[in-house]
């Protein structure tokens, strides 16, 4: 949507207002294991203390520690990414609308309210950002420099997208459904982002429109006050303040489905660098990964046996088996799976090895339930998209 | 354990049972947003013309954070952000960003 700035002002008075806290002593900085990785530590409106990657648009990135907390990443800490500096910082609930038209039999102008009268579906599902872990691509690609923090995993609650559009009712033109927030460009000469889905795909069991995170509203900087849930897949399909939905009876040619957000579209979406001229197709599903999240690459552990705890997660196929390697992928042995919360959510684990004096190389490989494993050697696409290599974790043992 | 932390608890104590206690929110929600937060381009030729064309879209730290772009790469940067991206960068700023860009942020 696009946004005169008077609409920015339009709720004065009674909003729930939050501001930046003020930074005692300077912001804080914590540097990031690549070139320019440094970053300030700073707490955004509704946020605790993240990594700041740009301030306008917003871009925060959660602090890698937070995911050893739990399964759930907190509200507070859940990561910020926005395309277009015209975010809005006054939404309300009360009077906000979805407007459902295309090529539908009736156009539909849905508030809260109306969601609230609907089936409620919930689930927990991790939201990745397609960049997330650019910065470690190789050679180094431009774009938002993220670190593996662009991604968090909540307990979403709404309604399911079909019920919508089967209360709208589809035209038997019905291709593609678009989406749009009220998020806009600051230059009118700027593409409005905007997503599309296949029918098929928009029309799935479990694509929601949720209106609560973790049994509390989204903050606005994550989409206050619904957002679109796609589950398995990267988070660009994630409409934040989503307040249009467009039934299509084409496929979506708008620059941020037809330029933006592409994979190259070989065997294993990667080709060589530099190469130009190849076939692309829209990012989609996310790839298996899984992390370590109880030591950092770079620790100082003690000798004999320690706990290893991570996350494992994929698009959707749910994991099957995770694998911890204390000399660098040699050799692999078993991790426990932790309770399984669901297809779409972290899987946390745990396994021990043996720590033995001097330098030593962790590494962690998970394998979904439909067979996809992570790669020893990261494909390069020229977006820094789908990261899914094994992770490595260098140590030092006293 | 957060009081946050036991409200997600209770809440997928009930996944799969039945729906959490989340309710659809109400009114108006309000935050201020920090501007640039003291980002700002380094000095030198051409940072007028950055000041002027790159802070309409974004704040410094875009470029500051990319790594060390070769001039190739930040001449295709500047084009991008021309078309498809819709900056109004004149014909004759171009060469005055892309010096600005390399000499400040990038690599010869």
């Amino acid at each position: 949507m696009r946004l005169a700035r008077r609409d920015f002002l339009t709720f004065a008075g009674s909003a729930a207002t939050f501001a930046l806290l003020p930074q005692k002593g300077g912001a804080q900085t914590i540097d990031l294991p690549f070139e320019n990785g440094q970053r300030p530590v700073v707490a955004f409106p509704q946020k605790r203390p993240l990594l700041l990657l740009t301030p306008r648009p917003p871009q925060l990135e959660t602090p890698f520690a937070v995911f050893d907390d739990g399964v759930v990443t907190p509200n507070d800490a859940f990561y910020v990414r926005w395309h277009e500096a015209g975010v809005p910082q006054q939404v309300d609930a009360t009077t906000h609308r979805i407007a459902v038209s295309g090529a539908v039999n009736r156009t539909l102008s849905l508030s809260l309210a109306d969601l609230a009268g609907m089936e409620t579906i919930e689930y927990l599902a991790v939201n990745q950002c397609s960049g997330n872990g650019r910065a470690l691509s190789s050679p180094r690609v431009a774009g938002g420099q993220w670190d593996n923090g662009a991604m968090g995993n909540a307990l979403w609650t709404g309604v399911r997208l079909r019920d919508i559009l089967d209360r709208a009712g589809l035209k038997p033109s019905a291709k593609q459904v678009q989406f749009d927030g009220l998020d806009g460009p600051v230059l009118p000469s700027t593409p409005d982002f905007r997503k599309s889905l296949d029918l098929a795909v928009a029309q799935a069991d479990d694509v929601m429109v949720a209106y609560a995170m973790n049994g509390a509203p989204l903050p606005l900087l994550n989409g206050y006050p619904v957002r679109l849930i796609v589950p398995g897949w990267y988070a660009t399909y994630w409409v934040k303040m989503l307040s249009a939905i467009t039934v299509l009876d084409h496929v979506d040619d708008n620059f941020w489905m037809k330029s933006a957000y592409r994979i190259p579209d070989t065997p294993d979406n990667s080709v060589v660098p530099g190469a130009t001229g190849f076939p692309t197709i829209p990012i989609n599903k996310m790839r298996v990964r899984s992390f370590i999240t109880n030591i950092a690459d770079g620790a100082t552990l003690t000798a004999g046996s320690q706990t290893v705890r991570g996350i494992a997660f994929d698009g959707g196929s749910g994991i099957a088996r995770v694998e911890l390697s204390s000399d660098g992928g040699t050799t692999w042995h078993q991790a426990a799976l932790e309770h399984d919360y669901g297809n779409y959510s972290f899987r946390r684990w745990h396994a021990t090895f043996d720590a033995k004096t001097g330098p030593q190389k962790l590494a962690v490989r998970a394998t979904a339930n439909d067979g996809a494993t992570q790669p020893v050697k990261q494909g390069w696409n020229p977006s820094g998209y789908l990261r899914s290599t094994i992770e490595t974790y260098a140590v030092t043992v006293r | 354990m957060t009081r946050a932390l036991i409200g997600v608890a209770c809440a997928l104590a009930l996944v799969g049972t039945a729906a959490s206690a989340a309710t659809v929110p109400r009114g108006p929600v309000s935050i201020t947003l920090p501007g640039d937060a003291g980002f700002a381009f380094k000095p030198g030729p051409g940072v007028i013309a950055a000041q002027t064309y790159c802070l309409t879209c974004h704040s410094s730290a875009y470029v500051s954070t990319q790594p060390t772009l070769s001039r190739a790469q930040w001449t295709a940067e500047v084009a991008k952000m021309r078309s498809p991206y819709g900056a109004t960068i004149p014909d004759d700023q171009v060469a005055t960003l892309v010096e600005y860009l390399t000499t400040q942020y990038g690599k010869p």
